[in-house]
């Protein structure tokens, strides 16, 4: 397009040339531009959180063959400075489970004794000591920082279907931050036993979480033994060790792998945590009488500090009947033949293939689709990339339209992307999501959150998400406070974080760190054909101030 | 009017209280023109995760239950930390030491044994099951409580109300299954936020966004509902008569987090909002599969919230307690056995509670099998003597008046008797 470019160009005059610029252009080639557009607007609704502005045009350009491909791959993608220094800043990942088991039973030991003191007193009152506030401040510091590490790397990583598999994943093989020790291991949890592997090895994932302390812990079977073992060390008052507990034995089985339906009985559980027996952790440094086993040492740094043990003395050294398979004893390889087994049952594959469909096609998956990835998965030992690789060619995610209702996290991952906030304060999310009914890590069942329209659209679901929907667009959220590393957090966590962004909603004057109010052309023009022209028509009838919180709270945009 | 006067009345009418009780779900009048106790409610409370029901109900004069349960087991009544007896076999966990006045006064009864006769051990089908009541089904698409709310047309209780949307309320922030279905089901928040104003209160900002949620559609639906329901809400619990609610009952000290303070919440507004005829709420944390406890510890930690909320509940509830039932459900019971780590794992049979002020209280219903080791389900569980569908179907049919004829809409495929809870 040439323009006079010696006259004075207005706005106007600009507007004018570039409709008339688009008018030459042949119509196939408009809708060319359309249909780059809404498979663009699709990959990223399905396979990201959405667009973020000028993502549209860019994956378009690209094509989303390749930017599939890209995302399939997403170690060769590098993160930008800003996220990489916004991650350096966090203490958690450069602690090992150790310190951090450390530092939690030390401010859980002087947070017992800070009371204690304080019944003692004569008025019953006692200040805190400085050391134990300290240490109760560390530990509240970890519980957010799992937070911020997860919500900057989904709004901001160019790695986006990695994040996306980071929530699906962490989700399959949940944990509940509210637990005890698992309120400073989930960080390291996600960290190591889940990002490095949602597009590896089924597998592997499984035995990193199988491994990890906050499962182990969470799901018991830390504690599990054989019946009549005798500790030579009590590990603390509350542990009393002494026989089986069958609680991970039998989620492994029914949620992690073959499903419920997927062909075990009550003595498969019994007999597979009679193999499990053994499996601990170790978070002393290690004595004599425990046996690392096959536990890959790693150097500090990277899954350098893995506290898993296997300790024959706890282990039921009996045969098994298992799945019908006769399992004679075999300390810990038992149980790495039992997850062998789990791996490659095709109840396992017909399990994820199942999820997988209903997380990114539908929330009643084609039966043949499902077959097909099942299939996939069987053929390639559980390779979740050629799984992947086979959803994102199906016909059924290819043509599926914007149909799935987007779960609370979904929405306030992709209002604030399209928003294009630089966020450096995720606290008010993590408020939000709370308050949505999907708080982060905040699920106490083994289960996960459930995925489909039937479990998050309700009457408050909708007036909530409306209501963060206007605060944010409005620029009442302070997505970019800078906290003071020094300030302490709040003990109460995310009840107090609550607290705070109700009054932030609900204050006329801005709170410090609030953002600017979201600008509702660009938010259109980021979020091109996911706005329908009925909204954007009473986006346009309506008062300025709140145009930018319609598009944002419009049913539109509550779908992917 | 109180219930006595309702007796009295219906007995000089000449009506059998039974035949009332049948009718009376939705509203209706004896032949003199006095009104009958037309609006009977139910308030579900659903413990999720297996609370061990034998550490609610103690079996405490079975030698066989403090075998089983070495370092877990609740001591006789009269010991230190010991239950409070309820009928020389049974007693009540000490943590629930709130809700004797309502045993004593005979509004409160357990059903001892009851669970489903599916024999999943799987939290997540046994809680589907129990919410769709159709236990061993999975496809069922509805829950009962959607389907209860279907059975009868709204109750119409005042003039000008607007039945519908609130008939049902759930706390929480999401709709479980039990409320899946066709008819409108309400939700309010967790805490304090129920009532909290919200910027979608302020009318330019609702004026904006219901010309967006106006079609026929799911999410329009929701959002007319959600906002019908809020001023409802907002109209019973004006801050005012929240503060002052708050002071008499409590003397202006707070109630702790969680359960009982949404209880108290959800009272006031079902006092306050006659259209509220169905309630849900649910508590989790009963999985106790290491380091149980026995009168202290952390399944006491869970009981003692949940004691305090329920008689909170009662208290608020105020008059409309005397016709509202609160029935109490958890997905299956526990071991009978304590497991290796001082805790309990998924069992079978399970003690499902019963409140309020027609219930027939003051006894342990359900025959009991025992938990010697030739009686256990499975060599392991309690068995189950009373599915859990014959006590929802009875509170239906007995407490709340809904008709034979409907029974089967609301409980399909169930071909059981409904257990009589109602004091008649």
């Amino acid at each position: 397009m040439t323009l006079p470019t010696a006259l004075p160009m207005t706005r106007r005059s600009a507007l004018a040339a570039a409709v008339a610029a688009l008018a030459w252009r042949p119509a196939f080639a408009v809708a060319d531009v359309d249909a780059g557009q809404s498979d663009a607007l699709h990959v990223l609704n399905r396979l990201a959180f959405g667009p973020a502005p000028g993502d549209l045009e860019r994956v378009a350009r690209m094509g989303t063959p390749a930017w599939i491909a890209e995302q399939l791959q997403p170690e060769r993608l590098a993160l930008p400075a800003f996220l990489a220094d916004q991650l350096a800043s966090l203490h958690t990942p450069g602690e090992t489970q150790r310190e951090m088991i450390q530092q939690y039973r030390e401010a859980q030991k002087e947070a017992k004794e800070a009371k204690q003191a304080e019944t003692a007193s004569p008025d019953g009152k006692k200040p805190q000591t400085d050391a134990g506030a300290e240490r109760r401040r560390q530990v509240a510091t970890v519980v957010v920082e799992a937070g911020e590490e997860r919500l900057l790397q989904a709004l901001n990583s160019p790695r986006q279907l990695q994040e996306v598999l980071v929530d699906f994943w962490f989700n399959h093989f949940n944990v509940f931050q509210g637990k005890g020790l698992d309120r400073v291991l989930v960080e390291n949890y996600e960290r190591e036993a889940i990002r490095p592997n949602v597009l590896g090895r089924f597998r592997t994932m499984l035995g990193a979480t199988a491994k990890h302390p906050a499962m182990l812990f969470y799901l018991d079977n830390w504690l599990s033994v054989a019946p009549g073992y005798q500790p030579r060390v009590r590990l603390g008052a509350a542990a009393k060790v002494g026989g089986l507990n069958e609680n991970y034995a039998r989620e492994v089985m029914e949620l992690h792998t073959l499903g419920v339906d997927g062909g075990y009985t009550q003595q498969d559980v019994t007999e597979l945590a009679r193999i499990l027996t053994g499996w601990t952790m170790q978070p002393q440094q290690p004595r004599r009488r425990f046996d690392i086993g096959s536990a890959p040492v790693y150097a500090r740094g990277h899954q350098g500090d893995s506290i898993f043990a296997f300790d024959p003395a706890r282990h039921d050294n009996g045969s098994k009947t298992w799945l019908g398979h006769a399992i004679a004893p075999g300390g810990q390889m038992e149980g790495e033949f039992a997850l062998d087994v789990l791996a490659r049952h095709p109840s396992t594959a017909k399990h994820i293939a199942f999820k997988l469909a209903r997380r990114f096609v539908a929330d009643e998956p084609s039966p043949a689709l499902v077959g097909r990835l099942s299939a996939r998965f069987l053929d390639t030992d559980g390779d979740l990339r050629a799984v992947m690789q086979a959803l994102v060619e199906s016909p059924e995610f290819r043509d599926a339209k914007p149909v799935k209702f987007k779960t609370p996290y979904q929405y306030v991952m992709s209002s604030v992307r399209a928003t294009g906030i630089a966020t450096t304060n995720v606290r008010p999310l993590m408020a939000v999501l709370s308050q949505l009914g999907q708080p982060l890590y905040g699920c106490q069942t083994p289960d996960g959150y459930h995925d489909t329209e039937a479990d998050w659209l309700n009457p408050n679901a909708i007036t909530q998400r409306v209501n963060f929907a206007t605060a944010l667009a409005s620029g009442k959220l302070p997505l970019q406070r800078i906290d003071d590393p020094n300030a302490p957090v709040p003990a109460q966590g995310i009840k107090a974080m609550e607290r705070q962004t109700d009054q932030a909603m609900a204050r006329d004057q801005a709170v410090e760190g609030s953002t600017p109010p979201v600008d509702a052309t660009t938010l259109l023009a980021t979020l091109g054909p996911a706005i329908s022209d009925r909204t954007r028509a009473a986006v346009a009838g309506s008062q300025p101030a709140l145009r930018a919180a319609l598009v944002l709270g419009s049913p539109d945009f509550m779908r992917r | 009017m109180q219930r006595r006067q309702l007796l009295q009345t219906a007995a000089a009418a000449g009506l059998a209280w039974t035949a009332v009780g049948r009718t009376a779900f939705a509203a209706s009048t004896t032949q003199a023109g006095q009104q009958l106790p037309g609006n009977r409610r139910l308030i579900v409370v659903f413990l999720r995760g297996a609370v061990d029901g034998l550490s609610v109900v103690v079996p405490y004069s079975e030698g066989a239950y403090y075998d089983a349960r070495s370092s877990i087991a609740l001591a006789r009544p009269g010991q230190d930390g010991g239950v409070l007896d309820l009928d020389g076999h049974f007693g009540l966990n000490p943590n629930l030491a709130p809700l004797m006045p309502l045993w004593q006064s005979g509004k409160l009864a357990f059903v001892q044994a009851s669970g489903s006769p599916d024999p999943t051990r799987s939290h997540f089908d046994a809680q589907d099951y129990m919410e769709s009541a159709t236990p061993g089904r999975k496809g069922t698409p509805d829950g009962w409580l959607n389907r209860l709310l279907g059975a009868e047309p709204p109750v119409v209780v005042q003039a000008g109300a607007h039945a519908g949307v609130t008939r049902g309320i759930s706390v929480g922030a999401t709709l479980p299954r039990i409320w899946a279905g066709p008819n409108p089901v309400a939700n309010i928040a967790n805490g304090a936020r129920a009532t909290k104003p919200t910027l979608l209160d302020r009318p330019q900002v609702s004026k904006a966004f219901d010309s967006l949620y106006s079609g026929d559609d799911a999410m329009s639906k929701a959002y007319r509902e959600s906002q019908q329901s809020r001023a409802e809400v907002n109209e019973a619990m004006t801050p005012a008569a929240m503060d002052h609610e708050q002071m008499v009952a409590n003397g202006g000290a707070p109630l702790p987090n969680g359960f009982p303070d949404d209880a108290a919440r959800l009272a006031q507004l079902m006092r306050r909002d006659p259209n509220v005829q169905i309630a849900f709420l649910a508590l989790g944390g009963w999985d106790t599969h290491v380091n149980q406890g026995g009168a202290k510890g952390q399944l006491a930690n869970r009981l003692q919230p949940l004691g305090q909320g329920l008689a909170e509940l009662a208290t608020r509830l105020g008059p409309t307690f005397d016709d509202t039932t609160i029935l109490v459900i958890s997905e299956f019971g526990r071991t009978v056995r304590q497991n290796g780590t001082g805790g309990t794992d998924h069992g079978h049979g399970n003690v499902m509670w019963a409140l309020g002020g027609h219930v027939a209280g003051g006894k342990v219903h359900g025959r009991w099998p025992g938990i010697d080791a030739a009686s256990l389900n499975e060599g392991r569980d309690l068995a189950v003597t009373t599915d859990f569908r014959q006590v929802l179907a009875g509170v239906c049919a007995h407490n709340l008046g809904l008709p034979d004829n409907k029974l089967a809409s609301v409980f399909p495929g169930f071909d059981g008797v409904p257990l009589n809870l109602s004091r008649a």
